[in-house]
Parts: structure tokens; C-alpha cells; sequence
């Protein structure tokens, strides 16, 4: 069956939500991941947005995280502060999705700039909601592709914590979130071990371990155990393109 | 209570200045683009932007060479991708720049809102943030001994602030994403309310719960439909995102910016007329279909 790098992301990502969670969704591919998984195996998992909304029930695909129809039948708005502080900071949010320019091998992310923060040579958009919910939701994913500018072995600004220098330094530091516990990419799964750096896990049908140690900046582990992902389904690839995305805004492509 | 309507314009001559710093609110909705277009046709100069997202307005406004300094937790085109011009010009050192994550952007309001020094917040690990802008500071809490991270209060010259419908007097009703159109308008020395509608007094105290600003907070009442596009409010008209995504390749070049600028903004005479010029079409694609709530009982007592 074919399908593309952003299907097979997406789907993947879909399928380590579970029934109930309570996700702080952004847009493009972890929105379609979210609405995938709450039209299979999660019917109850529950989309809240940074911009204040709960429960959403979008009737089309939001360009942005603040589009109206997240408000029109969602469960709740509130204000910015209440839903960084009651909602988020509280402990209320499972899981949150993060992206970013760059991640390293702890899961630390960058999203700030590239080179020099005060003289940069590449500014990015900067924090958003990113560095509170990569330190207070439960669990956190990562969707990016596989390139090895995107995967060096330390990010030139800690924009999110992910493990910092290992799992003991972010433990110490008291935050409340389990931290990044996948980065789903086109090639494969990392998860992070014992000590926090991301290992290998699963590769994709097709993929091969080279091609992962190829495009990752540190020298790449592989677990004792490495899985294959089942390929998306059918069923998977016909909620997704007929759907949620038909016109392909953000599926299409590689 | 004072009747405080007056035009967009008269507004801005007379609370804007060179210098201020300005507070436009709006999470992605309610942004005001036409009170940032008559900024930047009253030619005002060296302001301080503040915003959790800058947005396209910022980034206009940042074209037009009405900006200083811009304060900020996200410079993004919202599902575009790079705000062009804001980081360009950062880029070019040529735009001072202080930086927030949107949490401690929105507790620095809130400070500013609620009469507070500083907002505690729970650390988040990542320190890279707090180290290279001074204003986050670290203090001890009395109670645990923890620490906890601080930010001091944010408080705008002038918080311009759109609503879907206020009275002459300024108290505002607002639905759909809220954002931090209240705290702008709390901490702010000044503010401007813009209106898509002005509505008798009566329609006010009709729903008091959604009466999010009341009057003794708000200095000028500007009647502005439409003032939010390429934004949207509830209720009234969609978020163009073609223009968000068409912005992107304006922006690209200088020429072109602009050239925007010249047709869009200098060569309109207000809002209505840039409505008005906008076309048609674009006020079809814009329509919405109204959903409403089911009413609520406030009961005759």
C-alpha cells in the first residue's frame, strides 16, 4: 500500500494516544493524529488548545490553533491564563505534542534560534506554550522528520526540557511531566531509556537501522529488541485523505 | 457613566504617542488590524509592541517603522510558518527584542491586571529562556522553601482591545476565544475599545456574565466593523487564512510589503473603506452561518 512520510507520522503518532487522554493538540500533523485516533481506537480523548478551548469538536481542519470552529461546540473556552495555569500547570493535560527546529539526543528541544541567542543567525518563533507544556503534561511526542540537522547531539537553546544532561538532572528539578516519551519520525520510533537518551525502538516497514544512524547527529543505540511498526491500515489511510484531510493541505507530498 | 464614542481616529491621535507602549490584544481572534493601520497612517514612531503573538499586525506595523522594540512569547505566522519582517529585522539588529514563553507572557499581565510586584510560577526545567532575559527572576517560597520563577507586571501604555459589543460606555461583551482581552485591559494605563457593534446599555445588563470589561476601565469607545480582518470574531466573519497565507509571500520582499502598504493601509481612508474595497467575494468567502447558544435564565427578581 502506498502512502506518504506524513501519513505514516501521523498515524503512528495516533496510535500512542490513548481512550481519555487529555491532549494539548497544535495544529497540522498532531491535530490529525488527535482527530484519527478519536475516530478508532480513542473515542473520549478530549483536544485542548493553547488559545483556551476544551473539548473541541472542529467541523473542518484549522489552519491555526485559534480557528473558530475549535470554539463552535467545544466543551469549554477560558482565558489564556486559566489554561496555562488551572489546566496545564495544574496537572490537568495527559499528554502534549512539541515540535521544533532541532531536538537533541536527551529529548531537550530548540525552537528559539539557531547560532547566538543575542546575535542569531536563524530566529525561529520561540517558546509559544511549548516550554510549559514540554514540563507539566504527562506525556510528550514528538512528530519530525528524520535529518540530521534536525537531530544534533545538543541543541543550541533549551527551549523545552526534555531530560536536560540525562534523566536524573530533570528529575531533580521537581517538574511534574514525565518528559518526551516518543519522537515518532518518517524512519522510525525513539524512546528514551533508562537514563533519558533517545534509543532507537522501532523502525517503519522498510526502514533500515543505517538510514536512522545516518540521519541522527550522536551515534545512534538501537534497543535489544527492535520492533517493526505495523503499516497503516486501509481504514487508517481512508479516515485521513477522505476525511480529515482531503484537500491534502497537510498530507501530501513526501 | 460617560458616553465615550468617538472615531478610530480621533482615538489614536489622542491617546497614542510616540514612545508608548502598545498592548493590541487578541489570541489569534479579535485582533485589531484596523486600529494598527491607523497607527501606522498617523505615522507614530519608536513604540514598544507588546503581544503573546505578534501576528501580522505586529509584523506591519514593524514594516511601517512605527516600532522599536517588540515583547513577545510566539513570532510565528499562525500556521504559516516565519513572521517574516519581525524576524528579519531582528535578525538585522536593526528591532530590540525581549522574549516569553506565552505563560509568563500572560503572568506578566496578569501582575500587571491584578495591581501585583511580580506572577510565581512553577520552574519548567528549560533554562535557557530565563537566562538570557533578566526579567525572569527565581525567589524562595515562604511557605515550602521551593523555589519558584518570577515575572514582574506587565503594564502597556495603551491596550487596544476588540469586542463583538460594548455600549457608548465601554462595558464589552465578549465570546469564542478570550485570550487575554481582559488583562490587557486591566493593566493598560489606557484603553482603546473597538466594537463590532454598540449596543444599548440594556443589551449589556441582559447577560452580565459576559461582561468580561466594564466601563471605568476604558477611556475610548471606537464603533469599527470588520476592524479584526485578516482575524475574525465570533460570529460575525471568518479568519481569512488565504490573506495569512498570501502574506507570507507579500512579505517576502520589500517591494511588495510595500506596495500592500501603499494600496491597503495609506491608501484607505478607514475601515470602512478598506471593507469596502476588500470586495464581494471576500465578504462571501468571510460569511458565517450563525450558531447560537441556547439562552440562559437569568430569573426576574
Amino acid at each position: 500500500m502506498n502512502y506518504t512520510a506524513s501519513e505514516l507520522m501521523t498515524i503512528n503518532a495516533a496510535r500512542l494516544l490513548r481512550d481519555g487522554d487529555r491532549v494539548f493538540v497544535g495544529v497540522g500533523l498532531p491535530n490529525l493524529a488527535c482527530n484519527l485516533a478519536m475516530r478508532t481506537h480513542a473515542p473520549h480523548l478530549v483536544m485542548i488548545y493553547e488559545a483556551g478551548v476544551i473539548g473541541a469538536r472542529p467541523s473542518r481542519l484549522p489552519l491555526s490553533i485559534g480557528d473558530p470552529t475549535l470554539v463552535s461546540g467545544a466543551c469549554s473556552v477560558v482565558g489564556m491564563y486559566d489554561i496555562f495555569s488551572l489546566y496545564l500547570q495544574r496537572g490537568y493535560v495527559d499528554v502534549g505534542f512539541l515540535g521544533g527546529a532541532q531536538i537533541d539526543q536527551y529529548g531537550n528541544i530548540n525552537a528559539t534560534v539557531i547560532g547566538d541567542y543575542h546575535r542569531p543567525k536563524v530566529r525561529l518563533p520561540g517558546s509559544g506554550g511549548s516550554m510549559e507544556i514540554a514540563a507539566w503534561a504527562n506525556r510528550c511526542y514528538i512528530i519530525t522528520p528524520h535529518q540530521k540537522r534536525r537531530f544534533p547531539a545538543r541543541v543550541d537553546f533549551r527551549t523545552s526540557a526534555g531530560f536536560l544532561g540525562g534523566r536524573a538532572e530533570r528529575e531533580a528539578t521537581g517538574v511534574r511531566g514525565k518528559g518526551p516519551q516518543a519522537v515518532v519520525t518518517n524512519l522510525g520510533i525513539l524512546e528514551p531509556d533508562e537514563n533519558g537518551e533517545l534509543i532507537l525502538t522501532a523502525l517503519h516497514p522498510g526502514a533500515t537501522f543505517e538510514q536512522a544512524q545516518e540521519n541522527t547527529g550522536w551515534p545512534l543505540r538501537a534497543a535489544p529488541r527492535l520492533l517493526t511498526t505495523e503499516p497503516p491500515t486501509a481504514e487508517e489511510l481512508r479516515i485521513l485523505r477522505e476525511e480529515l484531510d482531503p484537500q491534502g493541505i497537510y498530507l501530501k507530498g513526501s | 457613566m460617560t458616553n465615550k464614542l468617538c472615531s478610530l481616529n480621533e482615538a489614536i491621535a489622542q491617546f497614542v504617542h510616540d514612545g508608548d507602549t502598545i498592548y493590541a490584544a487578541g489570541f489569534t481572534h479579535l485582533i485589531p488590524f484596523a486600529a494598527g493601520h491607523e497607527i501606522i497612517r498617523q505615522g507614530r514612531r519608536n513604540l514598544t509592541l507588546a503581544r503573546a503573538t505578534p501576528d501580522l499586525i505586529y509584523d506591519q506595523m514593524v514594516a511601517a517603522g512605527c516600532a522599536r522594540k517588540i515583547i513577545f512569547s510566539y513570532i510565528g505566522n499562525p500556521g504559516v510558518g516565519s513572521l517574516r519582517i519581525v524576524r528579519t529585522e531582528i535578525e538585522a539588529g536593526r528591532l530590540e527584542w525581549e522574549e516569553y514563553s506565552h505563560f509568563s507572557m500572560i503572568s506578566r499581565l496578569q501582575a500587571g491586571a491584578a495591581g501585583l510586584p511580580f506572577m510565581p510560577m512553577n520552574p519548567t526545567a528549560a533554562g535557557d529562556l530565563e537566562r538570557v532575559n533578566p526579567n525572569y527572576r527565581r525567589v524562595t517560597d515562604p511557605y515550602t522553601g521551593r523555589e519558584v520563577v518570577t515575572v514582574p507586571p506587565l503594564t502597556p501604555d495603551v491596550a487596544i482591545v476588540h469586542v463583538q459589543r460594548a455600549d457608548v460606555h465601554g462595558n464589552a461583551h465578549i465570546w469564542g476565544i478570550i485570550g487575554e482581552q481582559k488583562e490587557a485591559a486591566f493593566a493598560a494605563k489606557t484603553v482603546i475599545l473597538t466594537a463590532e457593534e454598540i449596543v444599548d446599555e440594556a443589551v449589556i445588563r441582559s447577560d452580565p456574565n459576559r461582561t468580561l470589561i466594564p466601563d471605568f476601565v476604558v477611556d475610548a469607545v471606537c464603533h469599527v466593523p470588520y476592524c479584526a480582518h485578516p482575524s475574525y470574531t465570533q460570529g460575525y466573519y471568518d479568519r481569512d487564512n488565504a490573506f495569512y497565507l498570501e502574506w507570507d509571500k507579500i512579505s517576502e520582499s520589500p517591494e511588495e510589503t510595500q506596495r500592500w502598504m501603499e494600496e491597503w493601509v495609506y491608501g484607505v481612508k478607514d475601515r470602512t473603506e478598506y471593507w469596502q474595497k476588500l470586495g464581494e467575494e471576500t465578504h462571501r468567502r468571510l460569511h458565517v452561518r450563525p450558531r447560537l447558544s441556547h439562552p440562559v435564565n437569568y430569573g426576574d427578581y
